[in-house]
């Protein structure tokens, strides 16, 4: 068990995820008592008091978001839930969205009330398939029941949700990029400050917020601040969705209470690594994050502040097992080769960077790299930090540098030998 | 595209007044999904129906790699080859559906039938290897049954939903 389970509580059936059986188990109960009890400052207030952080990748709290939002400022405010799940190696939204809608929808609705919002959205990936037609259902389903549309529950307050559909393109998953899209427009993200608190969708204040970090709410209005801050550490209360793949045993999405030991939820949740191989390092939080070796997990807890502390992050939660004998050389041309193919092209720096990281690492892995080459993933790296309108540039120069500063050897012997140091695949072979 | 304008009003009514904006994506969305892509026609049609200039619905068409001007077959294979998915097979997995198909990655058998892509994680990675054949998710991928997983999956006519 890995510690307290705020979401995953109940036993998944084939009629858990209805209306009736959300209700059963104290659905929208949060809902009922914030609309008759609190005003909308109250909520944002409770919700800052809970410290609450966000789930999506940046743990930026919840709360503080939230309090930017002038409520009489006579303009309409925009909630706009991120359920743009691309971080490779990540997929635990997928499972609130699939197995809990209603909590899902729930949590729109106090999130909207908070923020007074009269017309609120979800952003959703454009492939998903399940997750989108377990929401639509829901959807209807609440609004047969009144939970949405004009005077909910008799309180006055009145909201409409929008599920938006993506249409395939991993920079919408940045906030300002999702709301160019929600515009009906190219991705493309945009530059910082006016902040999207201030001018968001349609240049209205707008609050983005992750599945998860929404899917926080109903309890933490249900049970109040101080039970949420019982769960977890001081500086990162509740839990955590991990979901975890690679070369591990039992790959899925697990709720970890955070500050839970890292070492203990690979090897005796997780169950160890594929095939009895011994573990060579972890992408602990989808490949954006730098990667950590064994030797680094070892003392590692899983909250915000100890893997700050080893160099990486908790980021989108979504952790990819590598196992020993695995070509990291062939692992960052991959890698690479994604943001290559994801880069919007606005800004110079990472329309470029992106393929000439891809082309140098694939000359690499064909056996026809140069020792500059390595000096030249390096370069190209640190030139993209900071230099662009989003961090997606940046995000390829943490994870290539990650790489390259602990498996740099594997890189010399790959351009040495003009082969790799291992069989080169990716997959790991059974004993 | 004009008898979806019934569905399009109906569609508008969650969406705050003045957001025609907003309705390009989902209205590509559902046109591709009733032709199985977006011709000219269409955007001719949405550009009068929503009042947006033609070159907003071109830029969507041209940077959501969902969205296709052009015809494909009509199974259009998916599969994911980012990290989670080659770390459990997805190599392979290309390898074998490019013999079995004769056809290699991005492109279409000669009578139609299938279109084969790789595509960057689907956020399926747990589940891997994984593809989509048409909307639908296929995940644990076994490779000696992917060819009659295939073939059982295009024998059913409900498979040809198509976004």
């Amino acid at each position: 068990m890995t510690g307290k389970q705020l979401f995953m509580d109940f036993d998944i059936t084939a009629t858990s995820h209805t209306l009736a059986e959300y209700k059963a188990r104290g659905g929208y109960e949060a809902l009922a008592k914030v609309l008759r009890e609190m005003k909308p400052e109250e909520v944002t207030k409770e919700v800052s008091a809970s410290g609450l952080l966000g789930h999506g990748g940046a743990a930026f709290p919840a709360g503080r978001k939230w309090g930017v939002i002038k409520l009489n400022d006579g303009q309409p405010h925009y909630l706009c839930m991120n359920a743009d799940e691309g971080e490779p190696g990540t997929f635990k939204d997928r499972w609130l969205m699939e197995h809990t809608p209603h909590l899902v929808l729930e949590s729109m609705l106090i999130g909207s009330y908070a923020l007074q919002g009269r017309h609120s959205f979800i952003y959703i990936r454009g492939e998903f398939d399940l997750s989108y037609r377990r929401l639509a259902d829901a959807l209807e389903e609440a609004y047969a029941d009144g939970l949405f549309g004009e005077n909910i529950l008799g309180s006055g307050f009145s909201c409409d949700l929008v599920i938006y559909r993506g249409a395939g393109s991993y920079v919408c998953g940045e906030a300002s990029a999702m709301l160019t899209s929600l515009e009906g427009k190219k991705g493309y993200p945009r530059n910082r400050p006016p902040r999207l608190t201030v001018q968001g969708l349609y240049k209205r204040p707008t609050v983005v917020n992750n599945v998860e970090t929404l899917a926080n709410v109903p309890y933490i209005m249900k049970h109040g601040a101080a039970a949420f801050r019982a769960v977890g550490t001081a500086k990162s209360p509740g839990t955590q969705l991990i979901s975890i793949s690679g070369h591990i045993n039992k790959p899925g999405v697990y709720e970890v209470e955070y500050g839970y030991p890292f070492a203990k939820f690979l090897f005796d949740d997780c169950g160890g690594i594929l095939h009895g191989k011994q573990l060579k390092c972890v992408i602990p939080g989808g490949i954006s994050t730098k990667v950590l070796t064994a030797e680094d997990i070892a003392p590692l807890v899983l909250d915000h502040a100890s893997l700050l502390d080893a160099g990486s992050q908790l980021g989108s939660q979504g952790m990819i097992v590598v196992a020993e004998g695995t070509c990291m050389v062939r692992l960052l041309q991959v890698m690479l080769r994604f943001y290559h193919h994801e880069s919007c092209g606005q800004c110079t720096p990472c329309r470029e960077g992106m393929g000439w990281l891809e082309k140098i690492s694939t000359r690499v892995v064909a056996g026809g790299g140069v020792p500059e080459d390595i000096a030249r993933l390096y370069q190209i790296s640190r030139a993209n930090d900071g230099t662009t309108i989003c961090g997606l540039g940046d995000a390829a120069g943490y994870a290539t540098v990650g790489i390259l500063d602990k498996y740099r050897h594997e890189f010399d012997f790959y351009i040495e030998h003009k082969r790799s140091m291992f069989d080169g695949r990716l997959e790991v072979a059974a004993a | 595209m004009k008898h979806l304008i019934p569905e399009f009003n109906e569609m508008r009514k969650r969406y705050p007044p003045d957001f025609e904006s907003s309705l390009v994506i989902p209205c590509v969305r559902r046109i591709q999904e009733d032709r199985g892509y977006v011709a000219d026609s269409d955007i001719d049609e949405l550009v009068e129906y929503l009042g947006v200039p033609r070159i907003q619905i071109e830029e969507v068409l041209a940077f959501y790699t969902m969205l296709r001007r052009a015809p494909i077959g009509r199974y259009h294979l998916q599969v994911c080859h980012n990290v989670s998915c080659s770390m459990r097979g997805a190599e392979r997995l290309v390898a074998q559906l490019t013999r079995t198909l004769g056809i290699a990655p991005g492109q279409t058998t000669p009578d139609g039938r299938y279109t084969l892509s790789t595509v960057e994680c689907l956020a399926s990675c747990g589940t891997a290897p994984m593809m989509m054949i048409n909307d639908t998710y296929y995940e644990n991928l076994d490779l000696t049954t992917v060819d009659a997983l295939i073939a059982q999956v295009t024998s059913e006519p409900h498979a040809e939903r198509h976004t």
